[in-house]
């Protein structure tokens, strides 16, 4: 295990002017050597020119090696806890013949840092990574270069050991990369395809670190949004509405008016109180206020009808041969409906912002995980230009996708406009449930066919409301159709009575219940184990390679078992993952209790192990809140679990023994690791319960209530 | 009403001229900038906003401030000595038992309180006494691990 050094990471410091062409770029960075570059293809560079006004166009991420010798990468990803900051300077500091810690990360600052669309997706590594580690071989090249015409030796003559150019065949020869940036101002743009270490030559890559900020983590010194601090600055708290779609009929704000030290903003709808502490927020309660309240027509217990009767246009996600050719061959078919509630993102910091507006300039710090996007959406509030909006984001308290919206953050800037000071808003925990974007309730309708012999013939998915990310099934099934209804994400016409989005895995989760659960179905009626019937069914070498990793490690045998052993394969950004669990069932309760879960993982190739293991840990702690406990109640648009007393959590006590396997294949690209290995966790758990229980289970979450009733219908 | 409530934070002397009934939490990251104990749920669910009193895990988001007069506080930030990290903490550092890190305050601190009470836990005893500590990242086997190993340092609860 290597130990970090651990730094200090500053977000404050104010060293550019966020109107800026890339010259200008340069003058306001000072001297060094810079490295420009770009994320993704044109697609990206042009949604950049689009929401990117005021900055070079030609790149979207640059580093810099500094006089001091420091490089410092420069980039709008944010770090919530998902190990970027451990990551991203790994990759630097092979590629620069570095060490990892004397790489600084400016992270997630609108000002200092190229457009970026946000961090989601599992995406950062992915394709944040190759791209960085380009413009690191660049960078050395530059240094070589530069290290050659100083030190009079030929380029092929000179090797670097932790920033230190020297002459191989005289070791007393060298130059420092700090000596070479020192007066210089050069610019380069990286390379398409230049050339990066082998994996044979790594010697940080594929190694595990330990998180480098833990130290400031754990001493309580990590800033986050609510941590922030200006002079003068002001408390809010905002009238809420009872339920969504609630409309403020009449409000009284007199009675807050006359109190000590109190302000009241009250702009249209918006009215909210401002106080010197964040806790006396007793003039809220002096606002008299009433809304009108829509019936409510739908509730957690009727959600599933109500979407079925909303549903429009199918998009097709997948198809091959003909479904009624797979009717025709299918000796047996399986039907069945799967349903998922609504699930909370509750990252344990709830949202939160300060603001200061100046003229026509505003500061914001948020708990964001897109900065970018917010800046235009708080410029867009303000009337200000984008450019005149500076969002800085700090740690992020987990998001998990909830902070991509940042409702918080604009309201902190309305306020701060209106009142002339520095505004903080941090919700509550009701605020944060009551404004979350729910991962959405959604329906998956499957039929499906396999011979007597256990060949799997037919394939018919709809999935309803959910969205379409993990629905294209990966099994060698000759005749198939996969279509999606409705988006997750909001935006137009939706059935959901309030906000949804994207929540960790979005879609995947719910598509992957209920294809594992089918799976397992099928391998039950064809009476074969449910690994071997897999593997009899897919021809996905990677798919195929991972569950016999998993099986290895859990020392399989076959099932059926009544042991309560349960299967699921998944995929999700470009990685696949396998796992099985062992669980526990109180038959007489129906408390599950999960034992053991073994997680592999084909995600190519692992930049540091070590965060990609804690990201598959957390992944399967996460995923069984949604699978046993999480379900968001409401009644029309009203939420009725508004804090952890009812919403529960996955805690210390529910945890199983998690082991996990990463595959070795540093010769592949690096593929995403947030988010995979949460997706099969409701499906490994439910095959678990069938197989322990008889009892399949066709609802999310697998609540002690529905795992007894599934039972008692056994009898 | 306003009242002045004395204690010791973080070994140091502090007074305080404010309602005796504001939560301590407000108190400590408004009054006294120790931004280190963390709002979660305001309901003393979470744990997030655990701090020590007299050596005991509180819940500060309810604990009212009058009813630390005269007591020992000690937060996240008062854990260290002398720039050198309590064993708990570099346990928590070498075990990665965080990721986003919002949590881990109430945890360090609602484990300090254990290994008073209980200098040799075992693992059992640790998932009891942490059970009510959210962390919604899921670091919890990693913080059970360093927590176990903590106890091994400390030998005996003393740091």
């Amino acid at each position: 295990m290597n130990d970090n050094p651990h730094m200090e990471i500053d977000f404050h410091d104010i060293i550019t002017d966020p109107n800026l062409s890339r010259r200008e770029f340069l003058k306001a960075l000072g001297g060094g050597i810079f490295i420009f570059f770009c994320i993704g293809d044109s697609s990206v560079l042009e949604a950049q020119r689009r929401g990117g006004r005021g900055y070079p166009e030609d790149f979207n991420a640059y580093l810099r090696v500094g006089p001091d010798g420091r490089v410092t990468c420069f980039t709008g990803k944010i770090e919530q806890g998902q190990g970027a900051i451990t990551s991203l300077p790994q990759m630097l500091a092979d590629e620069m013949d570095i060490s990892p810690d004397m790489v600084n990360m400016v992270m997630g600052d609108t000002a200092q840092c190229p457009w970026d669309m946000g961090t989601f997706g599992s995406m950062t590594i992915r394709f944040f990574g190759p791209p960085l580690r380009a413009a690191g071989a660049e960078a050395r090249e530059v240094l070589i270069e530069l290290a050659a015409e100083q030190l009079q030796v030929p380029q092929d003559r000179l090797a670097v050991e932790n920033g230190v150019v020297f002459d191989k065949q005289n070791k007393d020869k060298k130059v420092t990369y700090a000596d070479l940036a020192k007066g210089k101002v050069i610019e380069r743009h990286a390379k398409e395809k230049p050339p990066v270490k082998s994996p044979s030559a790594f010697k940080v890559i594929n190694k595990p670190f330990l998180h480098r900020d833990a130290q400031e983590k754990v001493t309580g010194k990590a800033k986050y949004a609510g941590d922030m601090r200006l002079p003068d600055m002001l408390y809010a708290k905002v009238l809420r509405p009872p339920a969504h779609g609630a409309r403020l009929k009449r409000v009284d704000t007199s009675a807050a008016e006359k109190m000590d030290g109190v302000s009241v903003v009250h702009d249209g709808d918006f009215v909210a109180v401002l106080h010197k502490s964040p806790d006396q927020a007793a003039a809220l309660a002096k606002i008299d206020s009433e809304f009108d309240v829509p019936a409510a027509t739908v509730d957690d217990q009727t959600i599933f009808e109500h979407l079925l009767k909303n549903v429009g246009r199918e998009n097709t996600v997948a198809q091959g041969g003909q479904l009624e050719e797979g009717e025709r061959l299918s000796e047996i078919v399986v039907e069945q409906t799967y349903l998922d509630g609504y699930k909370a993102h509750a990252p344990i910091e709830t949202h939160a912002a300060l603001a200061q507006v100046e003229g026509n300039k505003a500061t914001v710090w948020a708990s964001t995980q897109t900065p970018f996007p917010l800046r235009d959406q708080i410029a867009n509030a303000l009337g200000l230009k984008p450019d005149d909006v500076r969002v800085i984001t700090p740690f992020v308290g987990g998001g998990f996708g909830g902070k991509s919206p940042g409702q918080q953050a604009v309201e902190a800037a309305r306020l701060a406009k209106a009142t002339g000071k520095p505004v903080q808003v941090m919700w509550s925990r009701e605020e944060e449930f009551f404004y979350d974007t729910f991962r959405p309730a959604a329906v998956v309708k499957i039929k499906s066919g396999i011979t007597k012999a256990g060949k799997a013939t037919l394939w018919d998915y709809h999935v309803y409301f959910a969205g379409d990310r993990g629905a294209a099934q990966f099994y060698d099934i000759p005749n198939h159709r996969t279509s999606s209804v409705g988006s997750a994400f909001g935006g137009g016409p939706s059935p959901h009575p309030f906000a949804t989005g994207a929540w960790r895995a979005p879609a995947n989760n719910t598509n992957s219940f209920a294809r594992e659960s089918q799976i397992d179905i099928m391998a039950a009626k064809a009476k074969m184990d449910p690994i071997e019937f897999r593997l009899k069914n897919l021809r996905d070498e990677r798919a195929i390679r991972t569950l016999k990793a998993a099986a290895e490690k859990f020392g399989w045998k076959p099932a059926p078992s009544g042991r309560g052993l349960g299967v699921a394969v998944g995929t999700d950004s470009d990685t696949y993952v396998a796992q099985i669990a062992e669980v526990e069932v109180d038959k007489r309760t129906g408390k599950v209790r999960v034992k053991r879960v073994v997680c592999a993982q084909d995600m190519g190739l692992a930049i540091n192990p070590e965060g990609a293991a804690i990201q598959i840990e957390g992944c399967v702690t996460m995923g069984l809140g949604y699978t046993l406990t999480e379900d968001i109640r409401f009644k029309g648009g009203m939420i009725l679990d508004r804090n952890f007393d009812t919403y529960e959590l996955p805690r210390f006590s529910s945890l199983p023994k998690i082991e996990t396997v990463i595959l070795d294949l540093p010769n592949e690209p690096a593929h995403g690791g947030g988010e995979p290995a949460i997706s099969v966790v409701g499906a490994v758990v439910a095959n678990a319960i069938h197989d322990a229980t008889g009892a399949r289970m066709l609802q999310l979450p697998m609540t002690p209530e529905r795992v007894r009733k599934a039972i008692a219908a056994l009898a | 009403m306003a009242e002045t409530i004395a204690f010791t934070l973080n070994g140091k002397p502090a007074t305080i001229t404010t309602d005796g009934q504001r939560p301590l939490l407000w108190v400590l990251r408004t009054d006294f900038g120790l931004t280190g104990t963390k709002f979660g749920c305001g309901q003393a669910i979470c744990g997030a906003c655990t701090v020590l009193v007299d050596n005991k895990a509180v819940r500060s988001c309810t604990h009212p401030v009058r009813n630390v007069a005269g007591k020992q506080v000690r937060t996240i930030e008062g854990l260290s000595s002398n720039g050198d990290l309590h064993p708990l903490q570099k346990a928590f550092v070498e075990h990665d038992a965080l990721q986003c890190g919002f949590c881990t305050s109430g945890m360090i601190l609602t484990a300090y309180s254990l290994l008073q009470d209980n200098p040799q836990p075992t693992r059992e005893e640790i998932v009891a006494a942490m059970d009510h500590n959210l962390c919604r990242c899921g670091a919890h086997t990693r913080i059970i691990d360093a927590i176990q190993d903590a106890a091994a340092r400390m030998k005996g609860g003393k740091a």
